[in-house]
């Protein structure tokens, strides 16, 4: 076991109090792509699940001796997982091949992506797929400028979905979309009035999905290139100040980077300031390596790097999208560029164009 | 162990390329497994020594830390290394601090 393509994909549907993720969940679950899916959620809200795979969880967290909040094992995940684990091997449970968490209300996504990481049995079966977050159109805005917890669940967000927009005024959802995209601009923006839901790409693709894993990297590479297009890659028109202070900004590199001193460089990153790198995706160009790398890390817990079989365009740039709280792009840059420069002095990673 | 498929002990450290083969696959030139724990030794002492410490191989398999003390750790990874660090120099390493950088530009 260990490639990507051997492991179970799991993925977490999370959203502030009343954002319709039980909604979201039963319109997904009716598409019969989807009618193999084992799905774990945190408690029984007003809406019914009539699913054959769903088991309730506690969210109970297991702090570890390093008290990082991120850094945390799920122990009701645990448990579920490693049960459900058992129950398909044994034949007890159909042989699902995706497993969805609906977390509360006021969940943090990131002890998730740790406990399928650094957990001994599950790092085996399981990996992450997309983070899906459901922001009502009418109240969304509200809770981004008030509840740090619904800013973080759309920092790290893979899909914004934006709920009951039947129900939301045009300035309503233009000024939600214009923080949405501030706060995060490589997840695209799905918009739903009242369950009209198109399931299939929102959860299957993903940036360890062999088959949708060209999309996805496409997507969020358009994101930031018809950004910089629009700033002329301007670093102050590329810094987007938000509530929370967070922030995200996008860094390209024209020359190779080392992959060895990249790794250095962001361990102590992410040691240091890891409570403040909400979301890193990076598409690398590393030096000796022809085909891109990418990077995916959510605060503290970077996963273990995927390949895309060739580059999206002819232009072979390294981007790494950073979510950041409180920390200058500029800083980043420049420490950056003095790791890299350590394996090659000679080609400081120079800025694309 | 994963006790239901029997595979020992966990992936590697995510900044190993061993941890993720298929996304190194396509690199030209020949790779060991041993040439990269060099460099990376190598290059991470670079930015150590700004802290007075030092990384050393441990039986091929983990590192020995030294601080500037003597007083020595274990590691076995790039961010078990880093906690380490802290502790060993009494100071946070910040890849982001002016002086380290200054450091890393001059050496």
């Amino acid at each position: 076991m260990g490639a990507f393509s051997e492991q179970t994909p799991i993925n977490v549907i999370t959203g502030f109090l009343g954002s319709g993720k039980t909604t979201l969940l039963k319109g997904l679950l009716a598409a019969p792509d989807l009618s193999d899916t084992a799905v774990l959620i945190n408690e029984f809200g007003a809406v019914g699940l009539d699913h054959e795979l769903v088991q309730t969880v506690a969210e109970s967290t297991l702090l570890l001796d390093n008290g990082c909040l991120c850094c945390a094992i799920r122990g009701d995940l645990q448990g579920a997982l490693r049960g459900l684990l058992s129950q398909r091997q044994g034949g007890q449970v159909p042989n699902f091949r995706r497993v969805v968490i609906e977390t509360s209300g006021l969940a943090d996504p990131a002890p998730i992506a740790y406990t399928l990481l650094a957990e001994p049995v599950l790092q085996h079966h399981f990996r992450l797929g997309g983070i899906i977050t459901t922001v009502d159109a009418v109240n969304g805005g509200g809770q981004l400028q008030r509840f740090p917890e619904s800013v973080k669940q759309a920092a790290v967000a893979d899909r914004l979905i934006v709920t009951k927009t039947d129900l939301a005024e045009p300035e309503q959802l233009a000024a939600l979309y214009t923080s949405l995209r501030r706060l995060n601009k490589s997840a695209p923006i799905v918009e739903i009035g009242d369950g009209d839901i198109q399931p299939a790409t929102l959860l299957t693709d993903d940036m360890y999905d062999a088959g949708g894993r060209d999309r996805e990297i496409s997507q969020w590479l358009a994101a930031y290139t018809a950004e910089d297009a629009l700033n002329h890659g301007g670093e102050a028109a590329l810094i987007h100040e938000h509530a929370d202070h967070v922030h995200s900004f996008a860094l390209t590199y024209a020359s190779p980077l080392d992959w060895t001193a990249f790794g250095i460089w962001m361990t102590m990153l992410l040691h240091h300031h890891g409570d403040n790198v909400l979301r890193i995706k990076g598409l690398l160009n590393v030096a000796g390596v022809p085909t891109p790398v990418l990077i995916n890390g959510v605060q503290h817990i970077v996963h273990p790097p995927a390949h895309l079989p060739a580059w999206p365009g002819e232009a072979r740039h390294s981007r790494i999208i950073f979510i950041v709280r409180d920390m200058a792009q500029s800083r980043i840059e420049a420490s950056l560029a003095a790791f890299n420069n350590l394996a090659n002095p000679d080609a400081a990673p120079g800025q694309a164009a | 162990m994963c006790a239901l498929c029997g595979v020992l002990g966990g992936r590697g450290h995510w900044t190993e390329s061993a941890a993720a083969p298929e996304a190194f696959a396509s690199r030209a030139e020949a790779h060991t497994r041993a040439r990269e724990r060099q460099t990376r030794t190598r290059l991470v002492n670079r930015v150590l020594s700004h802290y007075g410490l030092r990384l050393g191989d441990w039986s091929g398999g983990s590192h020995v830390l030294r601080g500037p003390t003597g007083r020595t750790a274990l590691v076995n990874n790039l961010s078990q290394m880093w906690a380490a660090a802290d502790d060993l120099c009494r100071q946070e390493c910040d890849p982001l601090d002016e002086h380290l950088l200054q450091h890393l530009r001059g050496s």
